[in-house]
């Protein structure tokens, strides 16, 4: 029995020849069905670059992915992205971003009056159907990126990316968003795949914690199960042995082990 | 980053406070007269600088031209000379003595005809240009070129082409809008966040989907001003080279009025092409703020 999606030696280098950077050496990972998985590591260590390769937006150098017992190798909305920037088409309203992907995705497969119903379904769930008539311009950013992540769920994807979703927000949005993803992880029982720096955030929500090494050529430090009970609640944690052990080890591995060397 | 942990810690052990909501008003409208005479007053903001600019102007110009001696007329005269042009553009006593909208019409379409062909061309050549490496390579150069050649200089080439005035005429408006629908396009396509090319990957959207619902809206603006300068450099372009071919329309008008010493008529006429060609760009401008709403505050 294989992994649902399952990284398998994956390198990747940018350039050819003699300029080549290693930007990722021999990342092999495999996340289950439902799994929440983070990986962590210090800018520039090619956590996004892993995730664009596993978005397919990347190529790989060698190495690849395989979900759902499929290879990966261009895009798809089976492994729909949350961009850290939202990136919502200013010129469309929220519902008609949402729609855009709901079209895309279902053409064929729900009537137009399904497609409707799903779009408004997946905008309420991340609480946004009120603002369906409104630009992303006139929405605040913990708005847009609830959009983000309506979008990407609209899309029934197999594996749900996001790349550092937090990571544009003021501390309060961010610590409300986190708590709707975990809502919606314990509710759709999705699979995902986050790419994060921060270590409260990554201890929080996830199952298990990817560590990476600083690059060029990035591995895989080390990997680290989360044992929390779900469904977590913040506060409760706070004061929660297991939750600061977690932690602590995540900190020790980011500021002993793999301290970040500033580039110049 | 550990204070708020601790303060946290004090306020579940300390009882639980009490808040007062405070009723917040919703701030009444102010009334009718005052947003009217607020409206009033931007609008005579507007008004009142260009008009004391215009009386002074026309002050000054009478005062300049009313001595005997002076070449043109002072606008007294040219009011009185164009009279019977301005209080009916409409007559039409065939071949070329037409009413001024008579000759005015018929370079707006000329212009028409122009413009819309050297949109079209201009923003699939742009989005060729802006999309292909290897069509930017290829055609840039030339480009770069071939738009410093001025609009004139085209117009005999394209008459030895047509063998006809009107074809040439149009011609000329289409290779002087040109350029810079292409080059502003290719400008905006090629600037196009890599976000949203990376949406329309996710979601597979193909050539056609991804052109019409993330290229064109995302590259509108660039797009929008291209048009602009185009419509503005095919309106100063028609009049020079219906100088040239003749026939109706209000360059040869003005050229014909020169020939019988009409010089009043021809003031008439300038101040007509400087309002048509204003609302052109205006027109443009508006279409371009009513397509590109939103796109530009992101």
């Amino acid at each position: 029995m294989t992994a649902y999606l399952k990284i398998d030696h994956l390198d990747k280098s940018f350039g050819e020849g003699a300029q080549a950077t290693d930007v990722l050496r021999d990342i092999s990972l495999g996340i289950e069905k439902g799994e929440y998985v983070s990986i962590i590591g210090h800018s520039g260590c090619g956590k996004s670059t892993l995730l664009n390769v596993v978005a397919g937006l990347t190529p790989a150098t060698r190495g690849g992915v395989i979900l759902d017992n499929r290879e990966v190798n261009d895009p798809g909305p089976d492994r729909a992205v949350v961009f850290q920037n939202h990136s919502l088409l200013p010129w469309l309203t929220v519902y008609e971003n949402v729609r855009l992907a709901v079209d895309k995705v279902f053409a064929g497969v729900k009537s137009r009056a399904e497609r409707h119903a799903w779009t408004m379904h997946n905008l309420d769930l991340v609480q946004m159907g009120h603002a369906k008539d409104k630009r992303p311009a006139e929405i605040s950013g913990g708005m847009k990126q609830r959009v983000g992540i309506a979008r990407a769920l609209a899309m029934e994807p197999k594996v749900l990316l996001l790349d550092e979703p937090f990571g544009a927000l003021d501390a309060l949005t961010r610590a409300h968003l986190q708590d709707s993803v975990m809502v919606l992880h314990q509710k759709l029982a999705n699979t995902v795949l986050m790419i994060t720096h921060d270590v409260d955030e990554a201890v929080l929500l996830s199952d298990r914690i990817v560590m990476m090494t600083n690059g060029p050529a990035a591995r895989i430090g080390e990997v680290l199960d989360i044992p929390l009970p779900r469904p977590r609640k913040r506060l409760e944690l706070a004061a929660n042995q297991t939750y600061l052990k977690c932690r602590q080890r995540v900190l020790e591995f980011l500021y002993e082990r793999h301290r970040y060397i500033e580039a110049a | 980053m550990n204070m708020p942990l601790i303060k946290s810690e004090n306020i579940r052990v300390s009882p639980i406070a009490t808040a007062r909501v405070l009723p917040i008003g919703r701030p009444k409208p102010p009334p009718l007269t005052d947003r009217l005479s607020v409206i009033g007053s931007s609008i005579a903001a507007r008004i009142i600088p260009p008009a004391v600019v215009l009386a002074v102007g026309l002050v000054i110009w009478e005062l300049l031209c009313r001595k005997s001696g002076a070449t043109l007329p002072p606008p007294s005269v040219v009011l009185r000379d164009s009279w019977e042009l301005i209080v009916d553009p409409f007559f039409d006593r065939g071949g070329i003595d037409k009413g001024l909208f008579w000759h005015l019409s018929a370079s707006l379409q000329r212009v028409a005809v122009g413009y819309a062909l050297a949109s079209m061309t201009g923003i699939a050549l742009g989005t060729l240009v802006g999309q292909s490496v290897w069509a930017m390579r290829g055609l840039d150069p030339i480009f770069q070129i071939l738009r410093t050649v001025p609009p004139l200089a085209w117009l005999p080439l394209s008459l030895a082409a047509f063998r006809d005035g009107q074809p040439s005429a149009i011609f000329v408006i289409f290779i002087t809008a040109i350029w810079p629908i292409i080059i502003n396009t290719a400008v905006g396509i090629r600037n196009i966040p890599q976000d949203y090319r990376n949406v329309g990957a996710v979601l597979r959207l193909n050539h056609l989907e991804f052109f019409w619902k993330i290229m064109i809206p995302a590259a509108a603006p660039y797009i929008f001003t291209g048009l602009r300068i185009g419509i503005g450099l095919s309106w100063l372009a028609i009049v020079a080279a219906e100088m040239l071919i003749g026939g109706v329309g209000i360059g040869f008008f003005i050229w014909d009025a020169w020939n019988s010493s009409h010089i009043s008529e021809i003031i008439l006429a300038l101040i007509y092409v400087g309002l048509i060609g204003f609302l052109l760009d205006r027109i443009v401008a508006a279409i371009a703020g009513f397509v590109t709403r939103g796109t530009a505050a992101n």
